[in-house]
């Protein structure tokens, strides 16, 4: 099969000009560049790229059907597995699952699989009609929070014929999707649209419905639901605890991107969530939490945004993509300094950060270099902003409420990994609840094994 | 969507509405909170619930238009519905076991500080009320208040009502003859808060307040409603409203209720327009 060693670019939005709208930077495949790409896939026999897959994709079927032009088809075949291509196109770390596996990728540019399933699911979005399920009798579920994880298991739970109601305490479902991940990243109108598609098996969303506080777990079972699964996030910020961080002008990344995206601060006054933004911006953290406040942080105007990290290069957790992204668009890199105080005027706004400069010493527990200090190397960088974005852990609001389910040192939920099941009797946990931080697709895998976990819990329970 | 089944103007700019909600309603007790939304672009507010009924499954909740959101909501009319209504929020606070609380309420701080009081006098503490507010027609819940308390005395900045001056004048009056106070709850404008905390610590009386910071979710996610409490950082929304007034730096927290002071005048300027912020985005 003659194949091109160099993967299709696609193509995307000018930096100068992207860097003043919300709009999407990829701009996606089109027929000829899918099918150009979908070529150069050698149809292994045992395909490796499906191992890099936390949910298991029928990679190689699905090229295969790209490359014969039948592109619902692949939609179709990506579907068995994963609910949200179109999602997962986009924001999977490709680079470190599925197309880090590709055996092309050993002498040339692996398969650009992320690229040919966002191509697949945009081509099919329109396309079909999600088969209408009448809600089943074989038992009810409540799922706690609506992100990747809750999403998972209430489609497969509704396909498999259970009633199943999703309760959110936002006003808008999608969790990290909806309120976290840029639009310029992931345009809200493609979360809404399988956020439809999921109300069209038959599940009920009930929004503005904090579990914990309305009603307790306990309280669902008490109103007949079967089984329940906790896919709540981790959606509590940390910050440095250092001085200053209360001043005016210091957010935590979820605060800033939470206005942004959800609240549509960058419509403001039309939208009446406002937003400050300063003239320079720091971010403090390397993650992808990281970069699209910096980047979010350019497009509200502005004029210097730049990440402050104590590790180096090496050691930055977010997609090599969205690091390229962010330097095109002009954001600046601090690496090896570590935020020591944030420094105030009278009115109580930030007005600089004093920063120390860091060394990489012996590895830690994380196998990254451990950063330390450099002895009176301090100095400030003038900024109007700050930007919190050094991780979250998961929101205590339910687990206070309900002391039964154990819980670890780090306040994730203890679980099963292979069924999400949890101490307390009937209840499922799965996402970044129960591994911290993680990624959209592996709270989607943890999605679909609590799916099938409380579809035999449930069955063995009824016979 | 959540139903107003009666409004009530309570004072100028003052409105009182109890609104359907069923499931809230069960769960609410004092000190907790809600947020609203009225329309797909609003902001989320969050309000006091100032009263419940668990049985006919209302909660009632009385908003001061200050700015546009809050003047939004006060327009609603009886039978209108919110979009959005999440809660019951916050901690609930223990009202079991005083005997003798002195309730101090500055203007609006009345309807936060109602269901409180109430609770406090159904578990036998005997109630002391000071209702101030800037002039006699600021005051709201005087009936309310008065069915509950021992003793009210009403207080304006003007003297159009009560005695003339500010609500710790009468506070220190009270605090000099009774040496018995267990508790005092003081609700209203952050600095009123602040010099009611001032004017107790010597008197080595335990004092309450429930602070109004900047809130989004009102679910612990986002720390924009930090405050430092005993040197400590805290989330309001979900270690408050109601904390020590003795260990909160108001301080901070006058500061950083200002900090989108700008945008609140934009937002009132330029009403459902697009302004001066998406202009920029457009070049
Ligand atoms: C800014 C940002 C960028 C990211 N970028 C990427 C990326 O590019 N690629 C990638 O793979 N991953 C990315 N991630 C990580 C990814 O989004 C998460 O790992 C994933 O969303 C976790 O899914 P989840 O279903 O476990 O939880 P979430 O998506 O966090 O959803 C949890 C939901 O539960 C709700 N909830 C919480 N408590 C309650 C309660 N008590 N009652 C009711 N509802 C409740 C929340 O409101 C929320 O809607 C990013 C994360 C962030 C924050
Ligand atoms: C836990 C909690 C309970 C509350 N309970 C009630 C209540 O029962 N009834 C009620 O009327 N209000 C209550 N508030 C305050 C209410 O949320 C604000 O008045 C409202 O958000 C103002 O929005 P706005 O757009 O109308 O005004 P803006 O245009 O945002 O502001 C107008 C003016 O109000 C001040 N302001 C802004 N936000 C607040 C705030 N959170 N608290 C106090 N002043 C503010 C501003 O500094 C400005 O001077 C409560 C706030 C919190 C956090
Ligand atoms: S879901 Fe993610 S990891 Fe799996 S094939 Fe698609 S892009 Fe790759
Ligand atoms: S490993 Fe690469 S080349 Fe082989 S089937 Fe998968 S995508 Fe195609
Ligand atoms: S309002 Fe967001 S954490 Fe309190």
């Amino acid at each position: 099969m003659p194949s091109a060693t160099i993967r299709t670019k696609m193509p995307e939005q000018d930096p100068k000009e992207r860097i003043h709208n919300f709009n999407e930077v990829a701009l996606g495949y089109s027929k000829e560049d899918a099918l150009k790409e979908a070529e150069r896939c050698l149809r292994c026999k045992k395909p490796a790229c499906v191992k890099g897959c936390p949910v298991g994709v029928d990679i190689r079927d699905f090229i295969a059907l790209v490359a014969e032009g039948k592109f619902v088809e692949a939609a179709r075949k990506i579907k068995e597995k994963n609910n949200l291509p179109a999602v997962c196109g986009r924001v999977c770390p490709q680079e470190e699952q599925c197309e880090a596996k590709c055996i092309l990728g050993i002498k040339q540019e692996p398969v650009a699989i992320g690229r040919l399933e966002r191509f697949v699911a945009d081509y099919a979005r329109n396309m079909e009609e999600t088969k209408r399920v009448v809600t089943g009798d074989k038992g009810k579920v409540a799922v706690v929070g609506s992100g990747p994880a809750g999403l998972t298991v209430a489609a497969d739970l509704a396909k498999k014929g259970y009633q199943v109601t999703i309760f959110e305490a936002f006003h808008k479902p999608g969790g990290v999707l909806t309120y976290g991940i840029p639009e310029f990243r992931l345009p809200k109108e493609i979360v809404q649209d399988e956020v439809d598609k999921i109300k069209r098996l038959g599940v009920e969303i009930k929004l503005n419905h904090v579990i914990g506080k309305i009603k307790g777990i306990d309280q669902l079972f008490a109103e007949g639901y079967d089984a329940v699964f906790v896919g709540t996030g981790a959606g509590l910020p940390r910050f440095l605890g250092i001085e200053g961080e209360n001043l005016n002008g210091v957010y935590s990344a979820n605060e800033f991107l939470t206005r942004v995206n959800l609240m549509k601060a960058y419509k403001f006054p039309e939208f009446k969530t406002p937003v400050y933004v300063g003239k320079k911006v720091a971010v403090v953290g390397a993650g992808n939490v990281a970069m699209d406040a910096a980047r979010t942080a350019l497009r509200l105007g502005a004029e210097e945004s730049i990440i402050v990290y104590r590790r180096g290069r090496e050691e930055m957790p977010a997609r090599e993509e969205e690091i390229e992204h962010a330097r095109e668009e002009g954001v600046v890199f601090k690496l090896l300094n570590n935020p020591v105080r944030i420094i105030g005027n009278d009115e109580g706004f930030v007005t600089g950060m004093e920063c120390i400069k860091m060394e990489l010493g012996e590895p830690d527990d994380s196998g990254r270099r451990r950063p330390i200090s450099v002895e009176g190397s301090e100095w400030r960088l003038d900024v109007d902003t700050v930007i919190i974005a050094i991780g979250q852990s998961p929101n205590p609001i339910l687990l206070n409420d309900t002391p039964d389910i154990e819980t670890s040192k780090w306040g994730t939920i203890v679980a099963e990994d292979q069924t999400g099941r949890t101490s307390k009797e009937g209840v499922f946990a799965g996402g970044d609840v129960v591994t911290g931080a993680a990624t959209v697709i592996e709270a989607m895998g943890a999605g679909k094994r609590a799916a099938q976990a409380i579809d035999e819990y449930i069955q063995k329970k009824v016979m | 969507m959540y139903k107003i089944l009666k409004k009530e103007v309570l004072a100028p700019e003052i409105t009182r509405f109890k609104v359907a909600a069923p499931e809230i309603a069960a769960s609410a007790e004092p000190g907790h909170f809600i947020i609203v939304r009225v329309d797909e672009k609003a902001e989320r507010i969050p309000l006091t619930i100032a009263d419940y009924d668990k049985k006919e499954g209302t909660i009632t909740i009385i908003v001061q238009a200050v700015g546009f959101s809050s003047r939004q909501i006060c327009n609603l009319e009886t039978g209108d519905s919110f979009l959005d209504l999440v809660g019951p929020l916050g901690k609930h606070i223990s009202t079991e076991g005083y005997k003798k609380v002195i309730c101090v309420a500055g203007g609006l701080g009345a309807a936060p500080l109602y269901p409180k009081a109430k609770s406090l006098a159904e578990n036998g503490a005997e109630i002391i009320t000071i209702l101030g507010a800037r002039t006699g027609e600021l005051l709201i819940l005087e009936e309310e208040f008065s069915a509950l308390s021992k003793e009210l005395y009403i207080t304006t900045d003007d003297g159009s009502r009560g005695r003339k001056g500010f609500v710790t004048d009468a506070l220190r009056d009270l605090l000099e003859e009774d040496s018995d106070i267990d508790l005092v709850i003081a609700i209203g404008p952050m600095v009123m808060m602040k010099f009611v905390s001032e004017l107790t610590k010597p008197y080595g009386v335990k004092t309450m307040v429930s602070l109004n910071s900047l809130m989004v979710d009102g679910t612990g996610m986002c720390g924009g409603c930090r405050v430092t409490v005993g040197g400590e950082t805290k989330f309001a929304c979900v270690d408050g409203p109601a904390f020590d007034g003795h260990l909160v730096d108001f301080d901070e927290q006058l500061r950083r209720q200002r900090f989108y002071a700008r945008y609140e005048e934009e937002a009132k300027v330029h009403g459902h327009a697009g302004g001066e912020y998406q202009c920029h985005l457009q070049q």
